[in-house]
């Protein structure tokens, strides 16, 4: 077999290291700067200001939404305000005015938060989860292999984590999939067009504070206008006439009356999600509900006190960004990866060319021919119960794609076509040597970067993570 | 000299990743499992892994914890619509950079000199404890 006769051939090939350092395997990455990490993103999201703002890429309503505030508002000040800083008091325009800031900065930092999305594993990780997974059903399938899933006891009560087969992880409790950002975040409640972003576990208190301090500002100035035209038509000349004095507070009434209905059914509702900590998500699941003819089912993450659901989902701790955005992407990163990804498809291919020879893992084969010899004995045992699915991370390209990542997949591809570049041009010079040396920046190097993120280079993005 | 075993140690071979999963028994809280990877069975000592999980574990649960520290931060950055985030660091990211100097000091005086190397959960989206297994080519692996 070809195997056999490349394991033959390289322990004396590669016996000694090269003398020469080897070429950076990826020529291309030599001139071009460093990339942050947001550039590389594999969700579909945008980002602003070098990494620092994120939104969804379609941002849905939200110019709709930040329009109607700000020209509702904007009309409330220019054209009731005097009157009634003249009929009433001078506290209605501080008062809008307070209201009208807490309503922007909460909608911009619901927008603009990254709303605890989850990093998607990488490939060694993937590998390994999918070596904890049986399948008994083979290796012949070409279709999606059933939903995986995980059972965990919370809180004496059974929860299922799903296999997310984009993210490549199983899912914590309490975090979906978004297919509009094709991101899965962490607590997700909602996916909301007004403010084109999604609502999880990071602006949840941002998305409350907003909708609380709209459905106050709504009504506020509901209640001003109709103070005012009431005033006006006072003097036995009517509401016709009053209109007419101030066509603009008729557009207004009609604004707020028909968003004060549902901003305030709204805040109803997730005050109610709040008391209880559900998430919308699981709301409109019934997943604690007792929809399954279970009796004992009960929300497990509630602390049953209606002032600790409160303070734990508004109050709580701010957990940081798991994304990273502003950090660099390793430009050995490739490099760091390569020796390991190439490990295990040269055992897998041990097996699977003998057993199988599909055209993919020939593939993955001539890539990285000569690196069987580099795999200890005990490894390619412990590979060979895995599944001949387990693919290295640049074959699944055309699998990725059947998932209905189009736009977006075009910058994950070309960082994992990096991958397979530096396969390529790694395998004749597999000594790690060299190259791991090169990689010895790394754990510090992202990290570092990290800490200079966190160190406010630019304070005034810092809290948009 | 802890630098030096680094070094060497960056210059070995890689030859394999062992995660550490979270461990969701008591919520969505950040917290590892404790179990002993049967990877590095040959390679250190039982009790002291443990120690190392439940110290992070420790950690994080400090990070997350709900009591009056955090309340009050909540609190005050509720009144001032968030904009305090801008300026001050969170109390969990303070614990982050203490969880850091951790793993880096558990690397430098344990880990490193058994030829394994422990990577911030952080840098994985606070999924997995990467253990990286680095195998010395001099010995002969095989």
């Amino acid at each position: 077999m070809k195997n056999l006769d490349y394991q033959q051939i390289d322990p004396q090939a590669l016996a000694t290291p090269t003398p020469t350092p080897p070429p950076r395997p990826l020529p291309e990455h030599k001139p071009r700067r460093a990339r942050r990490k947001w550039e590389v993103f594999p969700g579909k999201n945008r980002f602003c200001c070098d990494g620092r703002v994120i939104v969804a890429r379609q941002c849905g309503v939200l110019p709709l939404t930040l329009g109607l505030i700000v020209l509702t508002s904007g009309l409330f000040f220019i054209f009731d305000c005097p009157f009634l800083v003249e009929h009433l008091t001078g506290c209605i325009p501080v008062i809008g005015g307070v209201l009208f800031v807490f309503v922007i900065i909460s909608l911009l930092q619901t927008s603009f938060t990254d709303p605890g999305i989850l990093p998607r594993a990488t490939p060694e990780e993937a590998a390994d989860i999918e070596k904890q997974i049986d399948n008994p059903t083979g290796s012949s399938s070409s279709y999606r292999p059933p939903p995986r899933t995980k059972e965990v006891v919370i809180n004496q009560q059974v929860v299922k984590l799903k296999y997310c087969f984009t993210c490549k992880i199983f899912r914590p409790p309490r975090t979906s999939h978004c297919s509009l950002c094709d991101n899965c975040v962490e607590r997700f409640d909602h996916h909301c067009p007004w403010v084109g972003n999604c609502v999880g576990k990071r602006n949840y208190r941002f998305f409350y504070t907003f909708i609380v301090s709209l459905s106050f500002l709504t009504a506020f100035i509901f209640g001003c206008v109709t103070t005012h035209l009431a005033l006006r038509s006072q003097g036995g000349n009517g509401l016709v006439f009053a209109l007419q004095a101030s066509p603009a507070s008729a557009l207004e009434l009609v604004v707020c009356f028909f968003s004060v209905w549902s901003i305030l059914g709204l805040s109803g509702f997730h005050t109610y999600l709040v008391a209880t900590n559900l998430t919308t998500n699981e709301d409109i699941k019934g997943s604690w509900s007792g929809k399954s003819g279970n009796e004992d089912v009960g929300n497990p993450y509630s602390y049953n006190s209606i002032i600790k659901n409160c303070c734990s989902v508004l109050c709580g701790p701010m957990p940081p960004s798991l994304i990273d955005r502003r950090g660099f992407v390793p430009s050995d990163d490739s490099v760091q990866t390569s020796p390991v990804e190439i490990d295990l498809p040269a055992a897998k291919n041990d097996t699977n060319m003998c057993t199988q020879g599909t055209k993919g893992l020939l593939e993955s084969a001539s890539r990285s021919p000569l690196l069987t010899s580099s795999c200890p004995q005990a490894k390619p045992q412990a590979v060979l119960e895995t599944l001949p699915e387990i693919v290295p991370s640049p074959a699944p390209e055309p699998h990725k794609t059947t998932e209905g990542r189009q736009s977006t997949s075009t910058p994950h591809k070309h960082h994992s076509h990096h991958r397979t570049k530096a396969k390529q041009s790694t395998h004749h010079t597999h000594i790690p040597t060299p190259k791991t040396s090169n990689s010895s920046p790394r754990p510090h190097h992202s990290h570092s970067s990290r800490r200079k993120d966190s160190k406010n280079r630019d304070p005034k993005f810092n809290s948009l993570r | 000299m802890a630098l030096k075993i680094l070094q060497d140690l960056r210059q070995a071979a890689v030859t394999s990743k062992v995660f550490v999963q979270r461990d969701y028994t008591s919520g969505t809280i950040c917290k590892f499992q404790t179990k002993f990877p049967a990877e590095l069975e040959s390679r250190m000592d039982k009790q002291q892994f443990e120690e190392t999980i439940q110290t992070l574990n420790n950690l994080y649960a400090e990070a997350e914890k709900l009591g009056g520290r955090s309340y009050l931060e909540g609190c005050l950055a509720c009144l001032t619509a968030y904009t305090i985030f801008l300026c001050m660091e969170t109390h969990y990211e303070k614990v982050l950079k203490k969880i850091a100097k951790y793993i880096q000091e558990q690397n430098e005086k344990i880990y490193a000199p058994l030829g394994l190397l422990l990577t911030d959960p952080i840098e994985r989206g606070l999924r997995v404890v990467e253990i990286t297994i680095f195998e010395d080519r001099s010995i002969g692996s095989r």
